[in-house]
């Protein structure tokens, strides 16, 4: 398939998806040698009982967090600092003629302007010009006297009609239409003639905008050849390396700083524009500089999720077995290339004929960016609720259809194996803990003639999740006994800190709280972006390893104090014994005052059997709704989502991430949509009232099961990512609980009361 | 590209933008400073036009007087003059409840309220919950209950339900779900965002 540059500057976010694939070619050093013989020998290892590890632990830092000292990029106030602004294009499309910085230079308290705009701008909202001022007011007041000159020209934001001949070139180098993704395997053709059951039907998915609670801001600073920036990023690193590329400055030269940051969810992959405007100015003056985006900004220029327009065939056995599926995708993306969606269905079911084509649609709208779960939300929308439409016509329960096509390997069972999956317990948990027989046997029926249609859905997902091999790690153990675990990754919210907290205290026979985390900086140990559902799988292992090596050391030392072999060491409550003689122990505080000074133990990430097996991540989820056939409204009233995403590190934040991912994929599934204006070419509803997102009034009971799959073979935990395969068959369950409502399938998201109306009119009509 | 007539938008210009364009923009320069320092009729009588004014106000316990401009909002001074940057700046114009603090015990949303108008009130933000280290019950719920993700939208949460659990020390999950929708979760917590305050509540009530 092919890779897809995520960013609209090259910033290094594009190895985001290969990593996430685990085609990443990136690595400081080479990974550790993978077994040649299939690990298959050492399998069905049990998964060790741990003390933390898999049980709840409350964030370590909680207190910074609740009690509002937790410092965020928006929150940096540096010496001297001033405020920089970043003037936007408000055309579509334009020619910049001029731009005039003079009279914003002449307003008291102005320090410098920049021109950013030459030749063409291809979205409104497009940066044109910047300045820095004292303050915030300053720097309005001089981006209003900044003089632009445009010559406008014609412009398309709508995709559909972007299509058509007579549309205006988005971009100069390339049509309005590209092909982004082609896949074969089979012959659908033969598949299709065995069928005795085909159903065609097309799926829409919008454009969800990420709107993470903190704009994208950075903060810059120059300490004589030295570019300190403190950003509210997912990728100190790839941050460092864009930087470093955009300003012809040597990597060594730059640091990157995120400690605390309100959210990303894709859109913060890498570098932004802003950062970049931040460094020139704070270079140009001398002085720090912050540019923090406004909300309008997170609406117009930071991405979104392309929308999808699936249209798919699939062919089936009368007993269920599918025997060929085609996809025909259009995706828009703005002035970048939309989602490939097709992964799902190349994966998720076993069937040997398949054919994939994929296209994007340029528009004049900023370029979209990865979401949470890019191309899955949506290609599980699609997937999930053409499976649900089949077993309809099949007239099977929509859970058996998907047993009955159960794959074991990746690529639709013609592939490699999976390492584990678990897939199978989490539909058995889900369908037992939402009480599936409860459902209506067939879409609509049995359900009465009230107002109010209650259904039952489910929908299925795989994702990614592996970790990526070449993520360091350093334990430092201090003569004080103190203990503090660096790694240059980044918590996003998902609980970083405490997870690696939690495998170091492990390990170290310490507890979570003892343990010092550094974090979010780019001149730690390299970790990869914290996207892809990849932190945890990354960063855990690594600190495993390098906490290992530490209790080596430690064993040793403590060997040479009780006079015993290594070997023959015991760690337990805070002290180091002898196996033969438990009375001979020496104290923890001891044995660390023998390193004499601090010591540190590199842990590194090792390699995975990629040649041998697939490792990929699932879930089932199950919703349960209400929808009121006069008014169109859908209400969740019951959630369960089961997960496979092996060991959980910490079950109280995995928690979390699950109900986040439910409850974004009901907030896009019902009420996330960012609407063009033709008219003006601009973002109809760049703010959060407009724009709508799930409240605490939405939200019904969630809950999550973790089905605890042990894999020996992934990493030194068997732990793998969460985050993303959370969020991916959230939307699609409750379309098929929709659909198993009122017997007709919305197949748009957001389902919107008029969707639900207009659905309920074409069951009517028959059609 | 075929023009339509231009619809209107219905984001339009909001009071709140109206506000805080009047010190950089035209009107500001052209209407108001005339009227600077004099008074003008309302309905509840003569009421004086300010560019700037000294205000005093308690802000978590302590007295603070200080100079602001008749356009700042509280939000600009607790974050850009009082250095408290738990009160966080989400959306900017009351839709997502992040910026809340308390005012004489009643959450506002300080992205839209006029810093002159706190003058002589007594101001809680998310620093001034706990009481030196011991930390607030609702602050300790959320800890125990993992009742947020990011943390970015947790200090307005916290504020919020302060405040709602001195008014209803035993709500049902009904009553939660309603005091909280003036707060948005990105992260999408609010499932578990119910527990800490039910937990909360039981902590305040000493069950």
């Amino acid at each position: 398939m092919q890779k897809k540059d995520f960013t609209d500057i090259g910033d290094g976010s594009s190895l985001y998806m290969e990593e996430a694939r685990g085609q990443a070619t990136r690595a400081p050093r080479p990974a550790q040698a993978v077994p040649s013989k299939p690990a298959a020998a050492l399998p069905e290892a049990k998964a060790p009982e741990y003390k933390y590890i898999g049980k709840p632990t409350r964030r370590i830092d909680g207190r910074e967090i609740v009690t509002g000292r937790a410092k965020y990029t928006q929150d940096i106030k540096l010496r001297g600092m001033l405020i920089g602004k970043i003037l936007r294009s408000p055309h579509a499309a334009a020619e910049v003629v001029s731009i005039d910085l003079a009279p914003a230079l002449a307003l008291p308290g102005v320090h410098a302007a920049l021109k950013l705009a030459e030749g063409k701008v291809r979205y409104a909202g497009q940066q044109v010009a910047a300045v820095a001022a004292v303050d915030e007011r300053t720097a309005e007041k001089a981006l209003a006297l900044i003089k632009v000159e445009y010559k406008t020209l014609p412009y398309v934001v709508d995709w559909e009609r972007a299509r058509e001949a007579s549309a205006p070139q988005v971009r100069d180098d390339k049509p309005n239409v590209e092909k982004i993704n082609e896949y074969v395997r089979g012959d659908i053709e033969k598949g299709f003639a065995e069928a005795d059951v085909v159903v065609e039907r097309t799926y829409r998915t919008g454009f969800e905008v990420h709107h993470p609670t903190e704009t994208h801001g950075s903060v810059a600073s120059w300490e004589g050849d030295h570019l300190v920036v403190y950003d509210s990023t997912q990728n100190v690193h790839g941050v460092r390396d864009g930087l470093a590329r955009a300003l012809k400055v040597p990597a060594a030269n730059v640091t990157v700083i995120k400690n605390y940051m309100g959210g990303g969810f894709g859109s913060k992959l890498g570098l932004n524009e802003q950062t970049v405007v931040a460094a020139n100015l704070a270079r140009e003056i001398g002085r720090p500089v912050k540019v923090l985006n406004a909300r309008r900004d997170n609406a117009v220029c930071v991405g979104y999720r392309p929308s999808s327009h699936q249209t798919y065939k699939v062919g089936a056995k009368k007993d269920g077995t599918l025997v060929a599926f085609s996809l025909l995708n259009y995706a828009s993306g703005g002035v970048g290339a939309g989602d490939d969606v097709a992964e799902p269905v190349v994966d998720v079911y076993k069937c040997p004929n398949c054919k994939v084509e994929e296209h994007t649609v340029y528009t004049n709208v900023g370029g979209s960016r990865a979401m949470r779960a890019p191309g899955h939300t949506q290609g599980a929308f699609g997937l999930e609720s053409l499976m649900d439409e089949l077993a309809a016509a099949l007239d099977m329960d929509p859970l058996e259809l998907r047993k009955k096509n159960y794959s074991t390997k990746n690529l639709g069972d013609t592939g490699l194996p999976y390492s584990t999956k678990g897939l199978d317990k989490c539909y058995e948990l889900g369908a037992k803990a939402i009480g599936w027989e409860r459902r209506n046997r067939r879409p609509g029926e049995g359900n009465g003639s009230g107002t109010i249609r209650r259904g039952i859905g489910v929908a299925t997902s795989i994702w990614f999740g592996a970790g990526v091999p070449g993520t360091l790690a350093d334990v430092v153990l201090y003569p004080d006994a103190s203990v503090e675990v660096v790694c240059g990754t980044q918590d996003l919210g998902t609980g970083t800190r405490t997870h690696m907290a939690v495998v170091a205290a492990e390990t170290l026979g310490l507890e979570p709280n003892d343990i010092t985390i550094k974090i979010g900086n780019s001149d730690y140990p390299w970790a990869p972006s914290s996207g892809g559902s990849l932190t945890t799988p990354s960063v855990a292992p690594a600190v495993r390893d390098a906490a290992l090596k530490a209790v080596e050391r430690l064993k040793a030392l403590a060997a040479a104090r009780l006079e015993v072999d290594a070997g023959d060491v015991v760690m337990a409550d805070r002290t180091f014994s002898s196996k033969g003689d438990p009375a001979k122990s020496v104290p923890f505080a001891e044995v660390y005052r023998d390193l004499r000074r601090e010591t540190p133990f590199h842990g590194e990430r090792s390699g995975m059997p990629r040649d041998q097996y697939a490792f990929n991540t699932f879930g089932a989820h199950f919703a349960e709704v209400e929808v009121n056939v006069e008014t169109g409204r859908v209400r969740v009233l019951k959630y369960v989502a089961a997960q496979d995403s092996g060991r959980i590190v910490n079950k109280l934040t995995a928690e979390s991430q699950v109900v986040g991912g439910v409850t974004q994929g009901l907030s896009a599934g019902l009420f996330e949509e960012r609407i063009m204006d033709d008219a003006t070419g601009n973002v109809v509803n760049p703010n959060l009232r407009d724009y709508k997102i799930a409240t605490s009034l939405d939200i019904p009971e969630i809950t999550p099961i973790f089905v605890d799959v042990f894999d020996p073979r992934i990493n030194n935990l068997g732990v793998k990512g969460l985050g993303e395969p959370a969020r991916v068959p959230s939307s699609a369950a409750i379309a098929n609980a929709v659909y198993n409502a009122i017997g007709v399938h919305v197949r748009e998201i957001p389902m919107t009361p008029k969707r639900v109306l207009e659905a309920l009119k074409r069951k009517e009509a028959g059609s | 590209m075929e023009k339509k007539p231009a619809k209107k938008s219905p984001g339009g210009v909001s009071r709140r933008d109206f506000i805080k364009g009047m010190g950089t923009g035209a009107l500001g320069t052209a209407v108001l400073p005339p009227l600077l320092g004099q008074t003008i009729p309302t309905k509840k009588g003569r009421v004086p036009v300010y560019d700037k004014k000294t205000i005093a106000l308690t802000v978590n316990g302590q007295k603070v007087g200080l100079a602001v401009e008749a356009n700042e909002t509280l939000l600009d001074v607790l974050r850009d003059k009082l250095d408290l940057t738990g009160a966080k700046r989400v959306c900017d114009r009351g839709e997502c409840g992040g910026c809340t603090v308390l005012l004489d015990g009643a959450p506002v949303y300080a992205c839209m309220y006029l810093a002159i108008r706190a003058d002589g009130k007594a101001v809680k933000t998310v620093e001034g919950l706990a009481a030196g280290d011991k930390l607030h019950p609702v602050q300790e719920a959320f800890i125990e209950k993992d009742g947020y993700q990011c943390g970015f939208c947790t200090p307005g949460f916290l504020m919020t339900t302060s405040a709602f659990l001195e008014k209803n020390p035993a709500p049902s999950l009904d009553e939660i779900k309603q005091a909280l929708s003036g707060n948005l979760c990105r992260c999408g917590n609010y499932a578990k965002i119910y527990g800490a305050v039910d937990a909360a509540a039981k902590k305040l009530r000493g069950a």
